[in-house]
């Protein structure tokens, strides 16, 4: 029986050394790890789907019961910030494609440039996303915390008697209470993207000094390429939250 | 049907082999870090008993106060905290995780023909973060305890309660993160391990169940994970999107705290079905009737299981309308169910049917889990629901499917795969005592449940009228029955270790991949990938195979 075991054991070493370094041990083939991770990541983002759907769900609602407050209180958002953070986010994605492709072409320096920018644009994104939070702070737009209706109430008024937000109309009371759910759910859903970009940028880091030690770059692409996958689906968050919650209606 | 084999091995020659899974790394460390699926099992199988216990201590406490109708044992608002420690301890600790982890996690790779799971660390994070929040309930339990009930309604849960709502909360989030990973590996190991000719309708029905449980943890968890997210926040920092006095709907929680918790019934049921499969064409030697019938009533089950969760919401204001249709798309939950009872019943048709302790475990679920269905039905039923939701009708219901169901398929497979895990027997007399006693504790504890609930006694109280006793007596001594039924296979099981008879490859002569390897496993499983050629409970084959069988290897 011994031998037996001795036997298996040295096909185990000679079928490893066929196989690529970084292939596991319990995976047959190369490729069937790259389909297995691939498919992992896939259902991960499934599940992200879910997660986000709880909350687009609850929008969804009460967008509809609370139309005025919601168009009202969307126009405190600044498009300007907004078209810039999605400007911002889609070229970082686009830095993350052209890192999957340079891991694919195995070209160490540009796959850690490319990482790199991916890196930069989302900081860049999180600094936007700084300065619009802020700016909630000092107008008291912060719900729970630090929230008051006066602007809704009482718009504020340039010099020359026009309102300082373009179209804004003063609504009563009772409408304007009901704004703060519409800064809850701002902030719910922008706070969980942006923790998404946080931890991706966390990961982007590790990634970054992996890839500068060329581990990515001699076929081992599947990690870059699912990371990648995160990424666009951090950006496609984003790409519904934008319009939804600073676009549509505002000329209503 | 001539080729079905009555006698079972003859074991006294049987040795137990030198390497395998349990001994091939020695020391704490080797267990802590591993990437086996099988010892993360073992991990699992160690963590859900103690969590088991911690459960049906509360549960004792809960019986023991309701022997008399006063509440004179602890005051009401600690029997609101030991209720909601056994619902949160039972359901997110226990029967969520139970089947799946252990067994699932165990036999998942070995019945499909491949060395492991396909993401072996995340298979590991799982356990760490289901004893994080296995860690964060205790601590939530002995620092003052909660008391919402495992449902952590609003806006009792966000603004009238002083108890731990948010540890508790973060518990069940980060049990839910343990439980989606785990889905997440099962189906990525289903779809891509599968051994060469292990085709979807070769794999043993106890893949199929997974599958579909692992499509429930995926796709439900998250959002209850979000649900419990915004009730932290608005318990924290006041942010009131169930909050009705800031323009927030409290039954916007329900539709989605049950969105995932109806699903969860599943998640917890689906995995001991997929058991039940098994046992019951290995102990019948035949092939399960209409294999592909029950394999897809599992999937059915997973996707009618998303669309009758309002069916929990029929007295808190939901319009007529949308009552009407979950009403109807509850009952249609029970074709698949019953699909399964008869199934299995038919594949006894005709075996050759030996009675050993799993096969009476497997009895149990059928019997119990019928009783707990059909209530199940009535309590779909709009106008009945009305007069019994919120009673120990509801109470009685959902144990005869949770436990009478759940718990005795988790206890047909630890006697049935235990060869396989430790390869050792277990001892089979004391075991049908055990399985004879929780078959009567169980029915004397939540039979009378039916009849308190029916009459009119609400639940979540600590007491209650005093002509409701004899029932509430009889109930609390079928709990006392039901305990030491427990704690019988715990100590004969632990006794085995050491002193069980071995057990060799396949004591049951049963067909699935599992059993044509040594007993306890090797670290890789098989030394050679196996090429199948032949369907799941295929007995014929399995008559030509045993000849050539090599009881131990290595």
């Amino acid at each position: 029986m011994d031998s037996q075991t001795l036997t298996t054991s040295t096909a185990v070493a000679v079928e490893h050394h066929s196989h690529p370094s970084y292939q596991k041990h319990h995976f047959e083939t190369e490729g069937q790890q790259r389909e297995a991770a691939s498919l992992g990541m896939w259902v991960f983002l499934l599940t992200e789907i879910m997660f986000f759907g709880g909350m687009f769900f609850a929008y969804l609602l009460y967008r509809n019961w609370y139309n005025a407050a919601f168009v009202e209180a969307s126009r405190q958002l600044s498009i300007p910030l907004g078209t810039a953070n999605t400007a911002i986010l889609i070229t970082s994605g686009f830095a993350m494609a052209l890192a999957v492709w340079s891991a694919e072409v195995r070209k160490k320096n540009l796959l850690v440039l490319f990482l790199i920018l991916t890196n930069i644009f989302g900081l860049a994104f999180l600094c936007v996303k700084y300065v619009e939070y802020k700016e909630k702070w000092e107008h008291r737009h912060i719900p729970g915390i630090r929230y008051s209706i006066e602007e809704f109430v009482h718009p504020l008024l340039k010099s020359n008697g026009t309102t300082e937000l373009e179209g804004a109309k003063a609504l009563p009371v009772d409408t304007a209470k009901q704004t703060e759910m519409f800064f809850f759910l701002y902030f719910a859903m922008t706070g969980m993207h942006a923790l998404h970009m946080i931890i991706g940028i966390g990961l982007l880091c590790m990634y970054t000094v992996l890839a500068a030690r060329g581990k990515y770059t001699n076929g081992y692409v599947a990690p870059i390429e699912n990371f990648g996958l995160y990424w666009h689906f951090v950006d496609i968050v984003w790409i519904f939250l934008f319009p939804l919650l600073y676009l549509i209606n505002r000329h209503g | 049907m001539s080729a079905t084999i009555v006698s079972l091995p003859d074991q006294s020659t049987a040795r137990l082999p030198k390497v395998n899974y349990l001994n091939n790394e020695h020391g704490l460390l080797s267990w802590l870090l591993t990437g086996d699926h099988k010892r993360i099992a073992v991990l699992y199988l160690i963590s859900t008993t103690f969590f088991f216990f911690v459960g049906g201590a509360a549960a004792a406490l809960i019986r023991m106060e309701l022997l008399t109708p006063q509440s004179d044992l602890m005051a009401p608002d600690t029997y609101n905290k030991v209720f909601s420690a056994h619902g949160l301890v039972m359901v997110f600790l226990f029967l969520v995780p139970v089947v799946p982890a252990v067994f699932g996690n165990f036999l998942i790779p070995i019945m499909i023909g491949a060395k492991d799971l396909a993401f072996p660390k995340i298979n590991l994070l799982s356990w760490y973060l289901y004893m994080i929040a296995g860690t964060l309930m205790l601590a939530t339990l002995i620092f003052g305890g909660v008391d919402t009930g495992w449902t952590f309604t609003t806006p009792l849960s966000t603004h009238y309660v002083n108890t731990n709502v948010v540890s508790a909360g973060m518990a069940v989030f980060v049990a839910g993160f343990s439980s989606i990973f785990t889905g997440l590996n099962f189906i990525v190991t289903i779809h891509r391990m599968r051994a060469p000719g292990m085709t979807w309708f070769r794999m043993p029905l106890f893949v199929w169940a997974h599958y579909a449980a692992s499509i429930q943890m995926v796709l439900g968890t998250p959002v209850v994970a979000i649900a419990i997210i915004l009730v932290i926040l608005e318990r924290t920092i006041g942010i009131g999107v169930f909050d009705p006095t800031k323009g927030g709907d409290p039954l916007l929680f329900q539709h989605l705290f049950w969105f995932y918790s109806h699903p969860a019934v599943y998640i917890m049921i689906l995995p001991p079905m997929g058991v039940i499969s098994e046992v019951m064409s290995t102990f019948s030697r035949k092939r399960v009737f209409g294999y592909t019938a029950v394999a897809f009533s599992s999937v059915a089950i997973a996707v009618f299981g998303f669309f009758v969760w309002a069916h929990h919401m029929f007295i808190m204001g939901i319009s007529s309308y949308s009552a009407l249709v979950f009403s109807l798309l509850t009952m249609l939950v029970a074709v698949p169910s019953a699909i399964k009872i008869f199934n299995w019943s038919f594949t006894m048709y005709k075996g050759s049917i030996t009675f050993e302790t799993p096969l009476l475990y497997a009895f149990g679920f059928i019997g119990l889990f019928t009783v707990g269905g059909l209530t199940g039905v009535f309590l779909g039923t709009m106008g009945a629901d009305i007069h019994l939701t919120e009673t120990y009708f509801i109470v009685a219901h959902f144990h005869f499917v949770m436990v009478g169901g759940g718990l005795m398929g988790y206890l047909a497979a630890i006697h049935f795969w235990w060869p396989k895990m430790t390869g050792r027997m277990y001892p089979e007399t004391f075991s049908k005592l055990a399985a004879v006693t929780v078959f009567i504790g169980f029915n004397l504890t939540f039979l009378p449940q039916f009849i308190l609930g029916y009459m009119g006694m609400p639940r979540r109280y600590a007491a209650y009228p005093p002509e409701f006793q004899v029932l509430n007596v009889l109930s609390t001594a079928g709990a006392t029955v039901l305990g030491l039924g427990y704690l019988l296979p715990m100590i004969y099981l632990v006794w085995s270790l050491k002193y069980g008879k071995i057990a060799g490859n396949n004591p049951w002569q049963a067909t699935g991949l599992e059993w044509q390897i040594q007993s306890p496993p090797l670290t890789e499983n098989f030394l050679v990938t196996p090429i199948v050629d032949h369907d799941a409970y295929d007995y014929e084959w399995l008559a030509h195979q045993t000849p050539r069988e090599v009881t131990t290897v290595g």
